[in-house]
C-alpha cells in the first residue's frame, strides 16, 4: 500500500519506527492529488497545487503527519473562503483553536483546503463557488455536503485524516456517502473559535477518518475547553482510545422507530438492519423506542439554522474583508456586494432566515421553533436514561446523482433528516461504514449517545469495525 | 390650553474598563485610528465574543447606584442592521432580559425632589467612528466594541430644566462610581431625548419627537426647550405632530427632521448564539452592593446631619465627588463647632473662583489648611470680607499663605482702641452735621460716620468696633 492509503495511526507507527518521514507522507499526498483531484474536485485549488510549505518535522505526538482542513476553518495565512466568492480571498490573520491545537501536537497543516457548499450551506457539496466534489466511489454522484470535501478527500487517499463540520450532518452525511468515519462531537465539545459561522449554537467541528481509531486520535486533540469560545465546555478531555476495547456485551442499543419509516431507501434499510443484527450478535442489547418528535426536526431546524445565519452572514458587506462590488454609493455597494457574492443556497437562506426574525414572525417561527428544540432534546434525554446509544442510519438514501435534487430544495433537505436531530439536541453522533448499495455505493451506521458521552460511540463504533471489513474497503478511481 | 410636557432621556455611557467588552483590545483613547483592534472587535470571520467580566462589574454597579433591580437571568442579543461602523452588521446589545430594572434617582429643581423612574440599565457594545472626507467616508473601529451602558429614564421628567438637573445628577453619580469619564463632549456620554406635550391633566401621552445630536447638557436642554416651543406651536394651531426623529444644531439653535418613524426599523432582535444565557448569583450583587462607594444623596444626608449643614449647602457641596472630599476634609481642619462660614466661603467665593477658572474647587492650587486659616482672620474679624475674596484670589494665583499675603497687604483691620479712637475723633470733628443728625435719633447718620472712618483707614478700621466705639463716644459726649 501506498503511504496515502494507510490511516493516521499506521502511519504514525512507521515514522516512530523510522521507517518513513512525513515529509514522504505530505509527498504521497500530493502525488495523489496531481493525479486524481481533476476528477475528485475534493480540495479547491487556487492556482497553486505545488506544494509550498515545510514539513513539521515535530517531535510532538502527531510526528507531522497532514490533516485536511475545510474551507471553513480559519487557517493563519492560508485563503479560508467557505467556497464562496465574497470571500474571495479571504486570508485570517489568525488560526482556529483546533488549528493551534493541532500545531501543539506536531500536525502539518495541508495547504489545500478542502472543498465544501458555500457557506455549509447544502447536502451535496454542489453549491461551491469552486465546482462540486464527486463521489470517489461513483464520480457521477456527489459525495454528500457540507464537509463533501473533506469525506471525499479521505475516501479517495488525497487525505490521511481531515476535519470537517457538522451543522445538521454535514459531516455524518458526506462521511457515510463516501464510506468512511466522521463525528459531530458533542456541542461545547470542540471549540468554534475560527470556524467561520452558520449557525452558531448548532455548528461543531469534527474529524473524518479512514478508521474509528484515528477518529478517537483526532478527537482527543482538537477537544477541550477555550476560553475564546464561551460556548465551549469546561470539562476534561479523556483518551479516547482507551474506549476502543473491542466489547460491547450487555450495552444497552436504541433503535428509533421514526428512523426506519417509509421514504427511506429500502436497500439501506437492509444495510443497517443488517448491522443492527451483526451489533446483536457482538452482545448488545437492542430494543426499539420512539423519539417523538422527529417529524419537527427538519423545520425547526431550517428555522433556527437560517435565522442564526442570516445574522452570521450579515458581516460579509464587502467594506472589510473579500469581495467588493463597484459602486458609488453604500447603499448600493451593500446590495451589489452581497448580490454578487452570494450563491443562490446562501440568498435562499439569508432569506427565510431574515423573514423568520423579523416583527411579527418571531414569536410564530423562532421562539416556537425553540421551544420544539427542547422537546426534541428531551425525547434524547429520556432514551439515555435507559440506553447506553441509539444506531439508526445516517441517510435515507446513499450517495444522489450530481444535479438530482438541486432544482428541488426541499428535498435536498431531507437527506438530512436523520442527522439535524443530534445537532438539535447538541449530543455526539457518528458515522460509519456498514455496507453497500447494489450499485456500489457506501452506506453509513449512525451511533448516537449522550452529551459528553464519546467514548461510548468509539466503543460501539470500533467493535463493530473490528469485526467488518467495510472500513478497508477503497473506491477505484477511473481516471 | 396648556400643556404639559413629558420628557425621557436615553443615556449611553462608556464604561472605563480596561479592555473591551468583548475582547481583549486595551481602551486607549487618542490612539492612530485602527490601532486598537483584534480580529474579535473588527467582527472577523470566525471570531467569538466573550464578554468582559469587568464591564459587567461596573453596570451592575451602575444599576444598583440607580436602585435597579438586578435581574437573576440576563442574556445578550443580537440587534440586527447593516451600517459600515458596525462591522457585524449586528451589534450585541441587551433586548428583553435586560441587566437590570426599575430603578430610580432623585432631581432637585427648585430644591424640590423629585423621583424620576429608570426604566432600565443594559450592557451593549460601541461602534466604530465614521470620518466623512469629500470623495469618501473612513471607518475608525478603535471605539468599537467599547462596554457601553445604556440608562433608560422614564417618562417623568417634566421641563427642559428637570432634563438638565437629570443630566447632572446623573453625571455626579457615575462621577461617585468611578465607572466612566462622562464626558459628553468627548462622546463617553451620550444622549438621546423623547420629548411630547399633552394637555395638562391628560394621563395619555402625544406625539412624541426623539431629539438627537446634543453634545452638552446645555445643548439638551436648549433642543428640549425649542422642541417645546416647536410642538405647542404646532398644538395651538391645531396641527397634527409627526413621530419623527429630529437633530439639533446647536449653531443655529433649532431642530431639523431627519427621518419619519412611521416605517419603524426592524432589527430582528434574537439571543446571541454566541454567549450563552447567564444567572447573576445574589451573593455577587450583594457583595458589588457591600463595595460601593457612598453616593451624592446619602453624603448630603450625612453631612446635613454630622456638620449640621442645611439642604441646599449639602447637595452644592456634594454635587462633585472630588470637590465633596475637598470640602470634607476643611470642615474637619475648621475646628468651630459652627461650619457655616466656612461652608459660605466654600460654596460662595471659592466656588465663584472655580468657576472663573473654569475647575472644581479641589482642583484650585490651594492648600485646605491655608483655607481655613483665611476663614479664621475673617472669622476674627482681622480682615474684612472684602479683603480676604481677594486675598483668596492671589492666593490661588500664588500659592503664598493667607498669613503672607494679608501681611504684604497690610491687609489686618486696625482694631487698636488708641488708633481707632484717633481716626474717630478727627472724622467727628470734619462731620459736625451727622453727629448732630445721630444725636436728634437718625440712626443712618452713625453709617454714614462708619463709613467715614473706613475710609480714612484705607479700609483696614474693624467696622464693627469702630461703630461701637463711635456710639459710645457720641452718647457719652
Amino acid at each position: 500500500m501506498e503511504l496515502n492509503q494507510l490511516t493516521a495511526h499506521q502511519l504514525l507507527d512507521k515514522i516512530k519506527d523510522g521507517s518513513i518521514t512525513s515529509q514522504a507522507i505530505f509527498d504521497s499526498l500530493y502525488q495523489r492529488v496531481n493525479k486524481i483531484d481533476d476528477k475528485v474536485n475534493a480540495y479547491v485549488r487556487r492556482g497553486n497545487l505545488e506544494r509550498t510549505g515545510k514539513e513539521s518535522g515535530s517531535k510532538s505526538e502527531l510526528l507531522g503527519l497532514p490533516v485536511t482542513i475545510k474551507d471553513n476553518i480559519c487557517t493563519e495565512g492560508l485563503n479560508t473562503e467557505c467556497c464562496s466568492k465574497i470571500l474571495q480571498g479571504f486570508r485570517p490573520p489568525y488560526d482556529a483553536t483546533v488549528i493551534n491545537n493541532l500545531k501543539r501536537s506536531g500536525a502539518g497543516i495541508f495547504e489545500l483546503k478542502a472543498n465544501m457548499d458555500e457557506f455549509a450551506f447544502g447536502s451535496s457539496t454542489e453549491n461551491s463557488y469552486f465546482g462540486s466534489t464527486h463521489n470517489p466511489w461513483n464520480l457521477d454522484c456527489v459525495p454528500g455536503g457540507s464537509s463533501g470535501g473533506s469525506a471525499a478527500a479521505v475516501a479517495a487517499d488525497e487525505a490521511i485524516w481531515a476535519l470537517g463540520s457538522d451543522t445538521g450532518g454535514s459531516i455524518r452525511q458526506p462521511a457515510s456517502f463516501c464510506g468512511v468515519v466522521g463525528l459531530k462531537p458533542t456541542y461545547g465539545r470542540v471549540s468554534r473559535f475560527g470556524l467561520i459561522a452558520f449557525a452558531s449554537s448548532l455548528d461543531q467541528i469534527g474529524p473524518i477518518t479512514k478508521d474509528v481509531e484515528d477518529a478517537a486520535i483526532l478527537t482527543r486533540i482538537i477537544a477541550g475547553y477555550d476560553p475564546n469560545d464561551s460556548t465551549s465546555v469546561n470539562q476534561s478531555v479523556p483518551d479516547y482510545t482507551k474506549s476502543l476495547t473491542n466489547d460491547i456485551k450487555g450495552l444497552k442499543i436504541a433503535i428509533p422507530k421514526e428512523y426506519f419509516v417509509e421514504g427511506m431507501d429500502p436497500e439501506v434499510k437492509a444495510v443497517v438492519d443488517e448491522a443492527v443484527n451483526k451489533l446483536k450478535g457482538l452482545g448488545a442489547v437492542i430494543k426499539q423506542v420512539t423519539l417523538a418528535h422527529t417529524e419537527y426536526a427538519v423545520p425547526v431546524y431550517y428555522i433556527i439554522a437560517t435565522a442564526e445565519a442570516s445574522s452570521n452572514l450579515a458581516r460579509f458587506d464587502g467594506v472589510q474583508y473579500g469581495y467588493r462590488a463597484k459602486s458609488d454609493n453604500l447603499i448600493e455597494m451593500y446590495k451589489k456586494t452581497r448580490a454578487e457574492g452570494f450563491g443562490e443556497e446562501a440568498k435562499r437562506r439569508i432569506m427565510l432566515g431574515t423573514f423568520a426574525l423579523s416583527h411579527g414572525y418571531y414569536d410564530a417561527y423562532y421562539l416556537r421553533a425553540l421551544k420544539v428544540r427542547t422537546l426534541i432534546k428531551q425525547d434524547f434525554d429520556k432514551v439515555f436514561s435507559e440506553f447506553d446509544c441509539i444506531v439508526a442510519p445516517t441517510s435515507p438514501s446513499a450517495a444522489f446523482k450530481i444535479g438530482e435534487r438541486t432544482s428541488d430544495p426541499l428535498k435536498m433537505y431531507l437527506s438530512d433528516i436523520y442527522t439535524i436531530s443530534v445537532n438539535l439536541a447538541g449530543i455526539p453522533a457518528m458515522s460509519i461504514p456498514c455496507g453497500f448499495t447494489k450499485n456500489k455505493l457506501p452506506v453509513g451506521l449512525q451511533i448516537m449517545a449522550g452529551a459528553f458521552n464519546e467514548e461510548t460511540i468509539f466503543k460501539v463504533g470500533h467493535t463493530y469495525e473490528q469485526n467488518t471489513d467495510w472500513h478497508k474497503l477503497k473506491p477505484v478511481i477511473r481516471l | 390650553m396648556r400643556y404639559q410636557t413629558v420628557i425621557g432621556l436615553e443615556v449611553h455611557l462608556q464604561l472605563s474598563t480596561r479592555t473591551k467588552a468583548f475582547c481583549g483590545c486595551a481602551i486607549d483613547f487618542g490612539q492612530a485610528p485602527n490601532s486598537c483592534v483584534c480580529p474579535i472587535c473588527l467582527g472577523l470571520p470566525g471570531t467569538l465574543p466573550v464578554y468582559n467580566k469587568e464591564a459587567l462589574n461596573s453596570a451592575i454597579k451602575v444599576a444598583l447606584a440607580f436602585n435597579c433591580q438586578i435581574q437573576e437571568h440576563t442574556k445578550f442579543d443580537r440587534k440586527n442592521y447593516f451600517y459600515p461602523d458596525l462591522p457585524k452588521n449586528y451589534q450585541i446589545s441587551q433586548f428583553d432580559l435586560p441587566l437590570s430594572r426599575n430603578g430610580h434617582m432623585y432631581i432637585y429643581t427648585e430644591n424640590k425632589p423629585k423621583r424620576i423612574g429608570i426604566t432600565r440599565i443594559h450592557l451593549e457594545e460601541d461602534a466604530g467612528k465614521l470620518v466623512h472626507e469629500e470623495a469618501n467616508s473612513l471607518v475608525d473601529f478603535n471605539r468599537t466594541g467599547i462596554p457601553l451602558i445604556e440608562i433608560v429614564s422614564e417618562p417623568d421628567l417634566n421641563s427642559p430644566q428637570e432634563a438638565f438637573d437629570y443630566l447632572t445628577g446623573l453625571k455626579s453619580i457615575i462621577e461617585y462610581l468611578d465607572v466612566s469619564d462622562c464626558d459628553m463632549e468627548k462622546g463617553s456620554l451620550r444622549c438621546d431625548a423623547n420629548i411630547s406635550l399633552r394637555p395638562e391633566g391628560s394621563s395619555q401621552l402625544g406625539v412624541k419627537t426623539e431629539l438627537k445630536n446634543m453634545n452638552s447638557f446645555k445643548g439638551v436642554k436648549d433642543a428640549l426647550q425649542f422642541e417645546v416651543e416647536r410642538q405647542a406651536e404646532l398644538l395651538l394651531s391645531n396641527q397634527q405632530l409627526v413621530q419623527e426623529t429630529r437633530l439639533w444644531d446647536a449653531e443655529k439653535g433649532r431642530t431639523v427632521s431627519m427621518r419619519s418613524k412611521e416605517g419603524a426599523k426592524d432589527y430582528r432582535y434574537f439571543p446571541d448564539p454566541d454567549l450563552t444565557l447567564f444567572n447573576i448569583n445574589k451573593a455577587f450583587v450583594e457583595e458589588i452592593r457591600g463595595r460601593l462607594p457612598e453616593l451624592p444623596l446619602d453624603k448630603m444626608h450625612r453631612f446635613m446631619k454630622d456638620y449640621s449643614l442645611s439642604e441646599y449647602d449639602a447637595k452644592i457641596l456634594v454635587s462633585s465627588k472630588k470637590d465633596s472630599q475637598f470640602a470634607e476634609e476643611c470642615i474637619k481642619i475648621y475646628s468651630e463647632k459652627d461650619k457655616k462660614p466656612l461652608v459660605n466661603w466654600l460654596i460662595g467665593p471659592l466656588l465663584q473662583e472655580a468657576k472663573v477658572r473654569k475647575a472644581g474647587i479641589s482642583e484650585l492650587n490651594i492648600e485646605k489648611k491655608e483655607l481655613v486659616n483665611l476663614v479664621g482672620f475673617v472669622q476674627r474679624q482681622e480682615i474684612s470680607g472684602l479683603s480676604a475674596k481677594t486675598v483668596l484670589s492671589q492666593m490661588i494665583d500664588t500659592g503664598k499663605s493667607a498669613e503672607l499675603l494679608i501681611k504684604e497687604g497690610n491687609l489686618l483691620q486696625v482694631s487698636d482702641l488708641d488708633d481707632l479712637n484717633k481716626i474717630i475723633e478727627s472724622v467727628i470733628a470734619l462731620n459736625a452735621k451727622s453727629v448732630d443728625d445721630f444725636k436728634a435719633g437718625k440712626s443712618n447718620a452713625l453709617m454714614f460716620l462708619v463709613g467715614q472712618v473706613m475710609k480714612k483707614s484705607s479700609g483696614k478700621a474693624n467696622p464693627k468696633i469702630a461703630g461701637d466705639l463711635l456710639r459710645r463716644r457720641l452718647s457719652n459726649a
